[in-house]
């Protein structure tokens, strides 16, 4: 959990308090996760939607904060895009997927989802942590945070004023991907957030005609990643028609990815419960 | 384009001038930049590093002098693709930028710091002003071209690039996932506030090709770019397919040994409908 100790500006900061921010007195979340990755388009909110299916198959709570204020994909994926958030006395009422899972994002506070929000990084922030005290989640076991790509001011804010049980890096396989990630990792072992490990996403892709797996990236420096990183790997996922029709309007199932992410959220549980 | 007040998010609560006309750094009195294109998504990871890289290895190839900016401080891609893992220099004037194989001059965050690995964990205003010296510190010299790679999102980075750096044109990239179309919509809108010029749309993704049976996949939907392009009202260039081959010449910083006709027709197209007669002189 984020303390002055871990904060990279705790020697110009003038601050007496520690800068952690009150939930509403309302919810009761249990155990936040924070889905990263440094990188863009990698799959964080994919995954994030994933897991956040596998922890309700456990017969869990679950809500996801879309903390991804300028390109949020949240409301899509989970197919609540028409959707409003509504106000009541305990705060702001999320919306809820067909299956149950509660939705906080900018884009179900928009009229027009393809309205842009052209806001600087303190106002961005702002709506972040109001995404948590402001809102009532009520009663959640998990709580889903999909952070935006970079390392700036959301990441800063979301590891310094949440408590954060643990973050899930999601990865290709790329060199050049895997350096971004890597940065991320930094970030969250010096603010002293544990990383509970890795999934990397577009592992491999079946062609549909001749049901060949294809490796688009033919790098296999994984495990050599991991050991750097000292990580442990949670799932892989194919690349596939299915997971990116996850954003798509009709029902969505995948037999073979639902039984990577059950192993995924169980090995995400244990290391929470430890 | 020089951004003016009236394409500014905050000509209303605005005192007084803007510092987008500000004296002339000792870079840029040693700079001649003649047009300035910014490669935006809005989206993650559709290939705007990517389709930058190339750029800048086509019009480099047709004779050009090409620069590239990597205003991506956060994750910062171009310095890979290309191979630099040399740091940037600096004397009086101002900061030198790398220098690729083949000349493109390149300057990028990642050159400054002591590992590729190490986060930058610094909040907007920072990172803005970071950008914009790498528009007024840098010694460019003498530029055909000065691409500009920008991060996903609509905050504080494209804010500062639209406000303070003048952008002839800007060329957006997508994918074919309708998810990814929404999100592109909203950094077209953006550009628009800032009237800025478009260039046009390349559509990334558009399909694999099987390396077995040699059968195209459109793994991410039936691309769409030619319709987005129209909705958008921007010229569309061209469509580029996932390509293992760019991966791994990306991983292996050998982006400039790249080819692919499909890039050659979409430069052809750019060049034919916009920078054969944008340049500035």
């Amino acid at each position: 959990m984020a303390n002055c100790e871990s904060c990279p500006t705790k020697n110009n900061c003038e601050s007496q308090e520690n800068c952690m921010i009150e939930n509403n007195p309302w919810n009761e979340v249990k155990k936040v996760i924070a889905v990263m990755s440094g990188k863009g388009g990698v799959g964080k909110s994919t995954v994030s939607a994933l897991l956040a299916k596998g922890l309700l198959n456990k017969g869990l709570k679950v809500g996801i904060l879309d903390a991804d204020i300028t390109g949020p994909s949240i409301p899509r994926l989970l197919k609540v895009r028409d959707k409003k958030v509504e106000s009541s006395e305990w705060g702001l009422l999320p919306v809820e997927s067909e299956d149950g899972i509660k939705v906080m994002s900018l884009n179900l506070l928009m009229p027009d989802e393809e309205q842009p929000v052209i806001w600087r990084g303190p106002i961005i922030s702002g709506a972040v942590k109001q995404f948590w005290k402001d809102v009532y989640w009520g009663d959640l076991d998990y709580l889903i945070l999909d952070m935006p790509p970079g390392t700036g001011d959301v990441a800063l804010t979301v590891m310094q004023s949440m408590p954060i049980n643990g973050m899930v890096m999601v990865t290709t396989p790329q060199d050049m991907v895997s350096m971004i990630v890597a940065k991320s990792i930094n970030m969250a072992n010096t603010m002293k957030i544990p990383v509970i490990g890795i999934i990397e996403n577009m592992s491999y892709m079946l062609c549909p005609s001749c049901k060949e797996k294809i490796k688009i990236f033919e790098d296999d420096s994984l495990s050599e990643f991991l050991s750097r990183m000292e990580l442990q790997l949670l799932a892989e996922l194919p690349m596939c028609r299915e997971i990116a029709a996850l954003a798509g309007e009709k029902d969505w199932d995948h037999p073979l990815v639902m039984k990577t992410i059950q192993e995924a959220v169980t090995k995400i549980m244990e290391y929470i419960q430890d | 384009m020089v951004s003016s007040c009236s394409g500014c998010s905050t000509a209303s609560t605005c005192s007084g001038s803007c510092p987008s006309v500000p004296e002339l750094t000792e870079a840029q009195k040693l700079s001649n930049v003649k047009n300035v294109i910014a490669v935006m998504s809005g989206k993650g990871g559709v290939g705007k590093s990517s389709v930058t890289g190339m750029l800048a290895v086509s019009l480099m190839r047709q004779g050009y002098k090409v620069g590239v900016l990597d205003a991506d401080v956060t994750g910062p891609s171009i310095p890979k693709i290309f191979g630099i893992t040399a740091k940037a220099d600096a004397n009086e004037n101002g900061i030198i930028p790398a220098s690729t194989e083949k000349g493109i001059k390149l300057i990028s965050l990642n050159l400054m710091i002591a590992n590729e690995d190490d986060p930058v964990v610094w909040r907007g205003p920072i990172i803005s002003q970071l950008v914009k010296q790498f528009w007024t510190d840098v010694i460019w010299g003498e530029l055909d071209y000065l691409l500009i790679d920008l991060p996903p999102g609509t905050g504080d980075v494209p804010i500062s690039v639209f406000q303070s750096i003048p952008v002839n044109g800007v060329i957006t990239v997508s994918s074919p996932q309708q998810l990814a179309n929404m999100v592109v919509r909203k950094a077209i809108k953006m550009a628009n506030m800032y009237d800025a010029n478009f260039y046009g749309l390349i559509e990334n993704m558009a399909y694999v090709e099987c390396p077995d049976c040699q059968k195209r996949i459109e793994i991410f939907g039936k691309p769409n770019g030619e319709k987005e392009a129209e909705f958008n009202e921007i010229p569309f260039l061209g469509e580029l397919p996932i390509d293992p081959k760019l991966a791994e010449l990306s991983d292996a910083g050998k982006i400039e040994e790249y080819n692919s006709e499909k890039f050659n027709q979409i430069i052809q197209k750019l060049i034919n409908q916009s920078l054969g007669k944008g340049t500035k002189e």
